[in-house]
């Protein structure tokens, strides 16, 4: 169960670390080999992006990785087989990030049994709001699964508590307005954001959105569970390659 | 849970977080404009003061004559300030933005018509204004891009994806989950998450009740058929609306490009191409690949070139309350030409559509038989399309020397 696993790591450390990739992007070998290196830097969860053409929650850096991934014929099935043989082979959670259609598509209970199936712990689904999720709700829940839900700065207190009450695994917390990848102002602000997310939530909260270095990290420390980067190890293998990625990564885990 | 905004199977808010506030204060604002009297008076007194309404319904003799068969009259949207049925939706939702307190709309646009009507009324009301538009369209659609800088807007080309349409509103998403405090995203038709299906045929609603009354006023009976293009389907809604409880027969016709056979269209209801898809924050026919992925369409109209449909038209099209055809290139700007040579009138290329749609049909309805064509814009803007499709040698000329006199 994610939720375990995650209080399990929170004994070796104060802030767990999730990454995120686009399957596909640059090529499946590419993808692989950042999995790789994450994993051996200390990563301990990460995010699996199954590519959509219309990725509307994310920025620049995502979206080109997106378009690129299936342009270079990045198709579900592959996403599917690549996944599995990570999970396969990585001692680490595994979720799938993609937008709603990809799912649907593929049809909700079929895609829920079959993330179970190879072995992945749950799922992120921007823009598949809890009014509109009750299939995938249900048919990720009959597999065991988390279906992971998020707070924003702007979520009421009431809808935050509506949330949690469906919340499994962890919550996924955005740092700030906007789309993935722009510079996220760690303020007083969002420390308070936090506070409010972690009393109308009983599960670890995940802070995602701009965060890039030790600095933010050290901000997360005490006030979160699992901070996530997204973007920025993009960044880092677009300008130094896969290799660069390790030593990013290894420059922010942290040891309790 | 809520369950808003649905047509049948189609509609929903597919929204990120972010977003739900941004939208639940939208929904509450046009509640209360919908069902305040007083609203709709302003919303009517403004486009009667400023846009020209209501726009006239004009008797088409020569093509009446020309095809024998149906008596065939034109809903003039083309008359409408900025010269398309956009000012109706652009007006109304800056009514909504000066009683939400913000500053600034965004919008996307495909033929520019909607960029063009959404930087009048920024203009008009004082407001902020960016306008995203795919890289392609700002190609086809120069005149209309320029018109919106001199307005005042900011015209952005999108770069991302197919440099189209849909790509543009992904850009105006992501613009407006930044800015969505200061902001306000003026949808330009009947898609997306909702209200803004409803939001938008209500405020098009225009259309048809005035074309309604005004047939009664000049026939003195309704019409048999009416037709409209349907790209994302605003102006079928529009003039559709005035007539939903009457017997007559709905017509849209979308863009078939090169042809249904060819995969060159944006033919979501009237071929068998597009599946039933969630993408841009609502639930509709895309014309999509097994796997989900959004395909090209193609149109020589920039504005039907969309790769989903209003989920109001694809609930009438599954209860078969409006019928859907088709018309492709080709037959649109023979459309364009007959219409032009024997009424005098220029219609959009988008509007050709529905004209070509018409004309298949008018000949084989009798002589006391009714129909409604809706010109939703006017064609100037489509001059360099239209000009390279005819291979008009003056034109040609014009330009070279034009281009020459910049280079000296």
């Amino acid at each position: 169960m994610l939720e375990s696993y995650i209080r399990d790591k929170q004994k070796q450390k104060d802030l767990l670390l999730m990454t995120h990739i686009v399957m596909g992007y640059p090529s499946f070998d590419d993808s692989h080999a950042m999995v790789k290196h994450m994993v051996a830097a200390g990563v301990d969860l990460m995010e699996l992006q199954i590519p959509f053409s219309e990725p509307m929650a994310d920025g620049p850096v995502i979206l080109k990785a997106n378009q690129k991934a299936l342009e270079q014929g990045a198709t579900v099935a592959k996403c599917l087989a690549f996944a599995k043989d990570m999970a396969a082979r990585y001692p680490i959670p595994f979720l799938f990030m993609t937008y709603a259609n990809i799912p649907y598509r593929f049809g909700m209970a079929a895609f829920a049994k079959t993330t179970a199936n190879i072995g992945l712990t749950g799922a992120i689904v921007p823009d598949l709001p809890m009014e509109e999720g009750a299939e995938y709700l249900q048919a990720m829940k009959k597999n065991q699964l988390s279906p992971i839900q998020m707070f924003s700065p702007g979520t009421s207190d009431a809808r935050m508590a509506q949330i949690a009450s469906i919340a499994s695994g962890f919550i996924y917390c955005l740092a700030r307005k906007g789309v993935t990848g722009a510079q996220t102002d760690l303020s007083d602000d969002l420390a308070q954001y936090l506070a409010r997310c972690r009393k109308a939530a009983s599960v670890p909260l995940a802070v995602g959105f701009g965060i890039k270095d030790r600095a933010d990290m050290d901000f997360l420390a005490g006030r979160a569970d699992i901070a996530v980067i997204g973007s920025e190890t993009i960044r880092v293998m677009e300008k130094g390659g896969v290799a660069a990625v390790r030593d990013f990564i290894q420059g922010l885990s942290r040891s309790a | 849970m809520k369950h808003r905004g649905y047509y049948g199977g189609f509609g929903g808010a597919f929204l990120p977080e972010i977003l739900i506030p941004t939208f639940d204060e939208l929904v509450s604002v046009f509640e209360s404009a919908k069902t305040d009297p007083g609203f709709r008076n302003q919303y009517e007194t403004l486009m009667a003061q400023y846009s020209g309404r209501p726009t006239p319904l004009t008797f088409a003799a020569n093509l009446t004559r020309h095809f024998d068969g149906a008596k065939i009259y034109i809903k003039r949207e083309d008359l409408n300030h900025t010269g398309a049925h956009k000012a109706n939706n652009v007006m109304g939702q800056g009514l909504l933005v000066k009683k939400m307190g913000k500053t600034r709309v965004i919008a996307e646009t495909g033929a520019g018509q909607h960029g063009v009507a959404c930087a009048t009324m920024a203009a008009k009301f004082g407001f902020d204004c960016t306008i995203y538009m795919g890289e392609k369209d700002v190609m086809r659609q120069r005149p209309n891009v320029f018109w919106m800088e001199q307005l005042g807007a900011t015209v952005v080309p999108v770069t991302d994806g197919t440099k189209i349409l849909k790509d543009a509103i992904n850009q105006a998403f992501r613009d407006w989950v930044t800015n969505m405090d200061t902001t306000h995203y003026v949808l330009g038709t009947a898609c997306g998450p909702h209200p803004f299906p409803e939001m938008v045929a209500w405020f098009q609603s225009i259309i048809g009740i005035e074309a309604k009354q005004q047939i009664l006023d000049l026939e003195g009976r309704l019409p048999d058929r009416v037709y409209a293009c349907v790209g994302g389907g605003s102006n079928a809604l529009g003039l559709f609306a005035g007539f939903l409880d009457d017997p007559v027969e709905l017509v849209g016709v979308e863009a078939g490009g090169k042809g249904i056979d060819t995969g060159f269209h944006a033919a979501r209801l009237s071929s068998t191409d597009a599946g039933a898809g969630i993408a841009q924050g609502y639930k509709t026919y895309f014309l999509q690949d097994d796997d989900g992925q959004m395909k090209e369409t193609h149109s020589i109209s920039a504005g039907l070139d969309y790769v989903g449909v209003s989920p109001i038209l694809a609930h009438m099209h599954e209860t078969k309350t409006a019928r859907f055809e088709s018309a492709t290139d080709a037959e649109v700007v023979d459309a364009l030409k007959l219409t032009m040579r024997s009424e005098g009138i220029i219609p959009a290329l988008e509007s050709a559509h529905a004209f070509a749609g018409a004309f298949r049909e008018a000949p084989t309805l009798s002589r006391d038989q009714i129909i409604i064509i809706n010109q939703s814009g006017r064609g100037d803007k489509d001059i360099f399309t239209v000009a390279d499709v005819l291979n008009d040698p003056e034109w040609k000329t014009f330009i070279q020397t034009k281009a020459a006199q910049y280079h000296a």
